[in-house]
């Protein structure tokens, strides 16, 4: 029996276990959102704009480890989609989006909503197709599942003309082979055992674990190392979770915002294994400078990341939990009394740092600052919650104050460190996991960038949290001013124009609570967790706080920047334990 | 550095597009770039003449061969090989250095495949110093149109990687 395209589509995607599609309608796709409406298995989740769909199959994926789906239409339905798909190709993120396009006679008309996606987002997919055929539309679909989510995983893109999916054919569902397209999985043996050679041998290693550790599902292995070895772990925006933030190897994140004690380690080590990362400039600051002292292992599974920023000493491609695996095995045969013994010395100076500089802000009666609504938080849900964030000052703050004890529990644009990313994210991570506690850390600034999907985050009754720090300002940006530019604030001052976002809520059928004082703050918390709705908290914060410590572009990553305390108020300090 | 450097990728619309979108996107040069397919019509092979440090090299045959389309990547460097270019240029000679252009033309055994009673339209194959020589010998003589087609190049056989 002939199906048509639309219908092949939909068969297709169930067989790769599809659940949710975040998408929105138009007129090319028309022949596929008739096909859904009949649909049991798959749930068509509408947004309110295609670049939340986007984020919200980013979420999703991130949060489930399965693939993210969007769907929309041509022209401006699929440009809307650019900002989210370079988002999780920086992030090396699976999602599949399926595009709409004019029939293909008119392709290269300039026809009615026609947009060349695929030559749009040829650099930032890790790859993309033009179905020109009904008869290959299976086909394509199970190369793009593979793809995106093999190797180091990545966005697809597949445009869809309106003809191909009215056409018709017979289902097939062939099994793929793409011989330009081999992922190197397995690490070569002999620079497994050189690197498992060094790292018995190093008496300052460091663990730098990246966003690989999770996508590959490497955390236990990742922890087994450092157990056994005894060595200390840090860890890149995109690795939070990788390594549990509690443990007491942990060094919490590296890099320009990065605790003190992983930036002094980092450049004090003799030994950096570098896992599942790819040296960003957020994390090396200056790379002259970077790990002076340190020969450095690099584990990725793209031969590309490797020697692309630093010099590396052993590189290895292969896959995190496979490499690790092995690594773990000849590390058993050595003698483990042995390094504890070597490893004393620098485990006790890593201490000395923490204890010299530890995470800390201080505190107010009078005014909220935006680290106690993140260190409550925390406390109050004593870390079992997905933490979706938006980007600048929020992002940092949750980075730096929540600990994060277990993988894909972190949701935040590292990469391409996009606005507006955490709203549909979170609700994207609350379709993965509905009895999950789901909050998004967000700014008064980005909130506001992808805020109509309160719209469907009440629709379907997601119980997401949105805890606004709210300081009237563009902070990062403005922290940046403060810092570099004489404190002259050009447009990041929001002040009276942000709106009133209990109102907003309210007016979509959430709920909104306010807090202006640090009293409020717990139990507006309390309040919104125990509501089973969508709900935004406004938290009313100091906009003078800044995010500390800071290395500024282009210094060394243990020329750091710190808050500035006077005496007076030195009491007040909290270490957040 | 300038490197040569071959790639064997599926011949799909838009491949090319994807090869040059990873060249100016990252930054890198492309000297010349020659496409055509193979013995295999499924398969077509590109010959990109590019410059930079090891590093850069290193990252760019990384790249290429990082993309699904492609199925090989060789730096013709590691390898002994053969490179050929082929250029067709139009000369106006004044009438006194006609003779010399035939002459000139035929010591590099290029071939004469068009005239005029103004001018010459002569093909010349070879590697780049013979051309760069040939070239230049024809600058005096007056160069009106001048083409060329970007470097194609080819292992010898039986040679093995050189050990860099």
């Amino acid at each position: 029996m002939k199906l048509s395209g639309a219908e092949i589509l939909i068969e297709s995607l169930k067989r790769e276990g599809v659940k949710y599609i975040f998408g929105y309608p138009g007129g090319v796709v028309l022949n596929i959102f008739d096909s859904l409406y009949d649909e049991k298995d798959i749930k068509l989740i509408l947004t309110r704009h295609e670049q939340g769909a986007i984020h919200a199959a980013d979420g999703y994926a991130r949060a489930s480890g399965k693939v993210g789906i969007g769907l929309v239409t041509s022209g401006p339905g699929a440009t809307n989609t650019v900002t989210g798909i370079a988002t999780a190709s920086m992030d090396s993120i699976p999602i599949v989006v399926f595009s709409g396009q004019v029939p293909t006679m008119l392709i290269g008309n300039d026809a009615f909503q026609e947009a060349d996606i695929v030559g749009i987002t040829r650099p930032c997919t890790k790859y993309n197709f033009l179905v020109k055929d009904v008869k290959d539309l299976s086909r394509i679909v199970r190369e793009a599942f593979y793809i995106a989510s093999s190797g180091r995983p990545g966005p697809v893109l597949i445009d869809l003309p309106k003809d191909v999916t009215a056409g018709r054919a017979d289902f097939v569902w062939p099994e793929i082979d793409i011989r330009s397209y081999k992922p190197t999985y397995e690490g070569n043996k002999w620079m497994i055992a050189q690197a498992a050679h060094l790292i018995a041998k190093a008496k300052k290693p460091l663990i730098v674990a990246g966003g690989g550790v999770i996508s590959s599902g490497a955390a236990k292995e990742l922890r087994e190392l450092a157990e056994h070895a005894n060595v200390p772990v840090t860890m890149t925006l995109m690795g939070l979770g990788g390594f549990p933030g509690s443990h007491k190897l942990s060094l919490g994140m590296l890099g320009m915002h990065g605790t003190y004690y992983a930036n002094k380690a980092v450049q004090d080590s003799d030994l950096l294994f570098a896992i599942g990362m790819r040296f960003d400039d957020r994390v090396t600051g200056k790379v002259d400078a970077f790990a002076p002292h340190a020969k450095i292992i690099h584990l990725d599974i793209d031969p590309t990341s490797i020697k692309k920023n630093v010099r590396v000493d052993v590189p290895i491609v292969g896959d995190v939990k496979k490499v690790l695996t092995v690594m773990n095995k000849v590390l058993k045969e050595e003698v483990k009394e042995q390094w504890d013994e070597v490893r004393r010395a620098w485990l006790r100076q890593i201490d000395a740092w923490k204890a010299e500089r530890p995470m800390t802000y201080t505190y107010s009666d009078e005014i909220i600052k935006p680290q106690f609504v993140v260190e409550k938080i925390y406390e109050l849900t004593k870390g079992d919650a997905i933490i979706a964030t938006e980007v600048g000052q929020n992002q940092m703050w949750a980075a730096q104050f929540f600990k994060y004890d277990k993988p894909r529990r972190w949701l935040s644009s590292g990469g391409l460190g996009t606005m507006g990313y955490g709203f549909p994210a979170a609700i994207g991570a609350q379709f993965a996991h509905p009895d999950k506690l789901v909050i998004d850390i967000a700014g008064d600034g980005s909130i506001q960038m992808n805020i109509q999907e309160l719209a469907t985050a009440v629709i379907n009754k997601l119980p997401v949290k949105v805890a606004i720090l709210n300081n009237r300002y563009l902070g990062m940006v403005r922290q940046w001013q403060e810092l570099f530019f004489n404190e002259r604030y050009s447009h990041t001052k929001l002040d009276d124009t942000v709106p009133d976002f209990v109102k907003i809520a309210e007016a979509y059928g959430a709920v909104g609570l306010r807090a202006t004082k640090p009293a409020e703050v717990e139990p507006v918390l309390r309040e919104a967790f125990k509501i089973k709705r969508t709900v935004f908290m406004d938290f009313v914060v100091d906009w003078k706080e800044k995010v500390y410590p800071m290395v500024p572009a282009g210094a060394a990553i243990d020329q750091m920047l710190f808050e500035e305390i006077e005496k007076k108020t030195e009491k007040k300090l909290r270490a957040v334990k | 550095m300038r490197h040569t450097i071959s790639v064997l990728v599926e011949n799909k619309f838009g491949v090319l597009s994807r090869i040059s979108g990873l060249f100016s996107g990252r930054g890198y040069n492309i000297e010349s770039l020659s496409v055509g397919e193979t013995i295999d019509p499924q398969v077509s092979i590109m010959t990109i003449v590019t410059t930079g440090d090891d590093l850069v090299i290193e990252q760019i045959t990384k790249q290429l061969n990082k993309l699904i389309d492609v199925i090989k990547v060789t730096d013709m460097k590691e390898l002994d090989h053969v490179e050929r270019e082929m250029v067709l240029l139009k000369v106006v000679p004044k009438p006194d250095d006609r003779t010399e252009v035939l002459n000139l033309a035929e010591i590099f055994r290029g071939r004469i495949v068009d005239s005029s009673p103004k001018t010459y339209t002569i093909e010349i194959t070879g590697d780049e110093k013979k051309i760069e020589a040939f070239v230049e010998l024809m600058k005096p003589m007056g160069i009106k149109e001048f083409v060329r087609t970007g470097k194609v190049a080819i292992a010898r056989e039986g040679t093995k990687k050189k050990q860099i």
